[in-house]
């Protein structure tokens, strides 16, 4: 039995037209028009417990919908979600026991409290009994190295540090699921990288994980699994690679040339960017192997230092948005 | 089956409802208590607040005062007598103002999406609204109101007996639930528009205007809206009349005068109803 | 000068967009309007002595209070507190305006579009339904109009005053509060003014609160005879510049004080 299962989703949304203008500020007064958008338009995937999932997509795809839906905040027009067994908006309380959301934008902690006492009032929330509190807390703490961090209210910390926090409170009540929904937002690189490790820690743990998120270095670091939702339609569902494999199978080369006029020029490659010594050029491996392309261009002109790689997943994605525009 | 059964099942539910309460409880005092350190971190500004406060809501007692000075009488009420119905209506106002803190600011609750977040805890909705902050400042208003009910009880010579305190008690607890209801409806409203809206502070400040004076000396259409919808009157009028051993005009009888306050809780139970239906219509709306 | 302009404009056009706020903000002041009108009401059925001001001049106070109550300096511009609390005042420090001036006009502007918007309608209504009445005279309207601009400019005076004083955080709050409870009990939105006993009455017409409601509502029913009123106006006038001067000089020491703190 999969843990999240989602079948034909559908969910609509009326919004308000709001006219510019006085004028129409005036005629507002008295009628006003509505539009309908179909932020959800029946996505279906299934999840199995212990997976880590990045869920992408442009803005107003519909990502933060779904995981209102998934997590019972929100309910569908119609379509079915069972999630751990359970209908998320049927059964509020008991769903939300067993999962965990953070919001990269907003904290759940209280303002003005130490982080400690955050932590403690969240115990009281979720029923946790003391003696698996306390092991859950210090484990967390140690793991996100938040000691030095507990006695201080949240307003005066970070962003990188709140961030941290915010992970270790999402996962005091043990939840079987975790959200994150934009969770290195804003952050500095080293935060970036310890927020990554301790999902990564969770996850090898067997905490279900979906990401949401825009950054691709993210994705690259963690998920084997993706899911590209636009315009309330999933686009792709599969592995990373699939995803690669599917839009394009062109691969990078990044070259450091030694002299910055050299003009480089291959049959089997393109430039694709080049800025003062550095050039990066786009070849087809079904055509040409990357080593002999490197033999060739190394054979012909002085190189520095040069390194293969995949064509960033921005580009991919872009491509894949590209594709379905109308 | 049989009644031994019956009683069983009966005395299980009660005790489920009496560990649930007592958990909810639990959770609100812990709420409590850290919003009573959280304000007693700044010692100087409570106290500046809670004067600000007992000054602001006080000074309006100055005015009826004026008024009387020139009248003389309202309607053949005298000052000290409105008194009491100023007193207990501050009273039952500061309470629920008070306590009831979190469902005021709702909208910015809702604006700000951190609504979202008390859907995502196992716990009552309500419960943690109440809790979001215990507003200490509002025991300006609680001692003013208290100080005029006093000053009005001692002018009148009122003789204190028990079943009078009882009636008082009853008086303004029974308001200050509904005034506590009050603002549950004002925050529920917010679930269909996130624009502010003025209007319900009519209900909650424009009832807490139209109860200090007596609600006789008010149009009818207007007295039965302060009696049957928003049951203001249950909870100062008819109580008052007790406590000054006064003729009802309407024919009451004086057990009805001191029971009246009970449709306070009642009152509030109602709108927690409705705002349930509001936290429904949240979940098929979003924000 | 252009700027207010399409500030007047833009808060005229988010007044109206906001059209729930609006009509629940006409139906405020209406309640309100009612229950002071049947509170006075009550009052004047109770007495047979004669009051410093008639039951008809009472019932035109009442509704100009109500239709005019965005007058007072009441609601804090809760942008400016919000942007001092995140540290965007640094934004507004920045600007190579007068910064007393561009908050006053600022101010202004803005809330003559939302006195506008409420007034208008709610005199209306008062007007068709409710009792209150037309100036007495030609020259009583035009006192009155007059002494509602001088009555405007004192608002806002007094507005920009608060929001100066906000640069103090904590401190800056209470005096915040204190003009504002100040501002609506003097000026006579509580009890209008002449029901004070005559002691209290000599300091209240020296504040400046008067000049704010009491003085253009005594105008309009023609309590202040129309002759009179160029000493009010006169008195709203030195209020007005006596406060601006005190906002000023305030504004400068405390932008020292704030480039002192590092912001």
């Amino acid at each position: 039995m999969p843990q999240i299962v989602v079948e034909n989703l559908v969910k609509t949304f009326r919004v308000a037209e709001r006219k510019a203008g006085t004028w129409g500020a005036l005629k507002g007064l008295f009628h006003r028009r509505y539009r309908t958008v179909r932020a959800l338009d029946g996505i279906s995937f299934t999840m199995e417990a212990g997976e880590l999932v990045g869920y992408i997509g442009p803005n107003g795809a519909g990502k933060s919908t779904t995981v209102k839906v998934l997590s019972g905040i929100l309910i569908p027009d119609s379509g079915r979600c069972l999630v751990m067994g359970r209908i998320p908006w049927k059964e509020r309380t008991a769903h939300v026991a067993e999962i965990g959301v953070v919001f990269g934008q907003r904290t759940q902690l209280w303002w003005d409290l130490p982080v400690i006492e955050s932590f403690e009032l969240l115990r009281e929330i979720y029923r946790i009994p003391r003696r698996e509190y306390l092991q859950t807390r210090d484990e967390l703490v140690a793991m996100m190295r938040l000691e030095p961090l507990l006695d201080t209210p949240v307003r005066q910390l970070s962003l990188g540090q709140r961030m941290r926090c915010d992970l270790a409170a999402a996962f005091l009540h043990r939840p079987k699921l975790l959200f994150l929904d934009e969770p290195t937002i804003g952050l500095d690189a080293a935060s970036k990288l310890a927020v990554r490790d301790y999902i990564k820690r969770l996850n090898r743990q067997g905490v279900s994980v979906i990401l949401t998120t825009h950054d691709m270095d993210d994705i690259e670091a963690l998920c084997r699994r993706i899911l590209l939702i636009n315009r309330g339609r999933i686009l792709f569902d599969g592995a990373l690679e699939a995803l690669r494999a599917q839009v394009s199978r062109e691969r990078q080369l990044v070259i450091l040339l030694a002299h910055e006029e050299t003009w480089v020029e291959d049959p089997d490659a393109q430039v694709l960017r080049r800025n003062g010594h550095h050039l990066t050029l786009r070849f087809d491996p079904a055509r040409i192997s990357a080593a002999e392309l490197i033999a060739r261009i190394t054979a012909r002109y002085e190189i520095r230092d040069l390194y293969v790689e995949n064509p960033p997943i921005e580009e991919i994605v872009a491509q894949i948005y590209e594709e379905e525009a109308p | 089956m049989g009644l031994e059964d019956f009683a069983h099942r009966f005395l299980r539910r009660i005790a489920l409802l009496g560990s649930m309460v007592g958990d909810g409880a639990r959770l609100y005092g812990h709420y409590m208590a850290l919003s009573i350190r959280a304000q007693m971190q700044y010692r100087a500004s409570f106290i500046m607040l809670a004067v600000g406060h007992f000054i602001s809501t006080g000074i309006e007692f100055l005015g009826i005062w004026a008024l009387f000075a020139r009248f003389g009488n309202l309607k053949g009420w005298t000052l000290p007598e409105v008194a009491l119905f100023y007193g207990i209506v501050n009273v039952s106002f500061a309470l629920a103002e008070g306590a009831m803190r979190g469902f005021d600011t709702f909208d910015s609750l809702i604006r700000s999406g951190d609504f979202d977040r008390l859907l995502l805890r196992p716990r009552s909705i309500a419960l943690q609204m109440a809790g979001r902050e215990l507003q200490l400042m509002r025991i300006g208003r609680f001692f003013q109101g208290l100080l005029v009910l006093g000053w009005g009880a001692a002018t009148l010579g009122i003789p204190w007996t028990a079943t009078r305190l009882a009636i008082c008690f009853g008086a303004i607890l029974g308001g200050a639930f509904v005034f506590a209801g009050l603002f549950v409806l004002q925050a529920t409203l917010c679930f269909w528009t996130v624009e502010s809206i003025e209007i319900v502070n009519t209900t909650t400040y424009g009832g807490v205007e139209t109860a200090q004076f007596p609600l006789t000396i008010y149009r009818d259409w207007f007295r039965r809206f302060f009696t049957y919808i928003v049951p203001l009157a249950g909870v100062t009028y008819f109580p008052i009349l007790a406590i000054l051993g006064r003729h009802d005009p309407l024919g009451t009888s004086r057990l009805f005068q001191a029971l009246a306050p009970l449709v306070g809780p009642l009152f509030f139970a109602v709108t927690l109803q409705i705002w349930r239906f509001g936290v429904r219509h949240y979940h098929s709306t979003g924000s | 000068m252009s700027a207010y302009v399409a500030l007047f404009k833009a808060r005229l056009r988010m007044g109206l967009q906001y059209r729930a706020a609006a009509l629940a903000g006409f139906g405020t002041q209406l309640f309100w309007g009612l229950i002071r009108l049947m509170i006075f009401d009550a009052f004047f059925r109770s007495s047979m002595t004669p009051q410093p001001i008639t039951y008809q001049q009472t019932v035109d106070y009442l509704w100009l209070t109500q239709a005019l109550l965005l007058i007072l300096p009441m609601r804090l511009e809760g942008e400016i507190q919000q942007m001092i609390r995140t540290g965007a005042v640094a934004y507004e420090l920045a600007r190579p305006t007068d910064l007393y001036w561009f908050w006053f006009f600022r101010s202004w502007a803005g809330r003559t579009a939302s006195i506008l918007l409420r007034a208008g309608p709610l005199y209306l209504i008062a007007w068709l339904f409710f009792g209150l009445k037309a100036p007495p005279s030609w020259a009583s309207a035009g006192a009155f109009l007059l002494s509602l601009f001088g009555a405007s400019a004192l608002g806002c005076a007094l507005t920009t005053l608060m929001t100066i004083s906000l640069l103090w955080t904590i401190s800056g709050e209470g005096i915040s509060r204190l003009l504002n409870i100040l501002a609506y009990v003097f000026s006579g939105s509580v009890v209008p003014l002449p029901f004070y006993p005559p002691w209290a009455q000599r300091v209240l017409n020296f504040l400046p609160f008067g000049g704010l409601m009491d003085t253009p509502f005594r105008l309009y029913s023609g309590h202040i005879p129309p002759q009179a009123c160029w000493a009010a106006i006169g008195q709203q006038f030195a209020w007005t510049v006596a406060l601006i001067l005190l906002g000023r000089w305030i504004l400068a020491r405390g932008l020292k004080r704030l480039v002192v703190q590092g912001g």
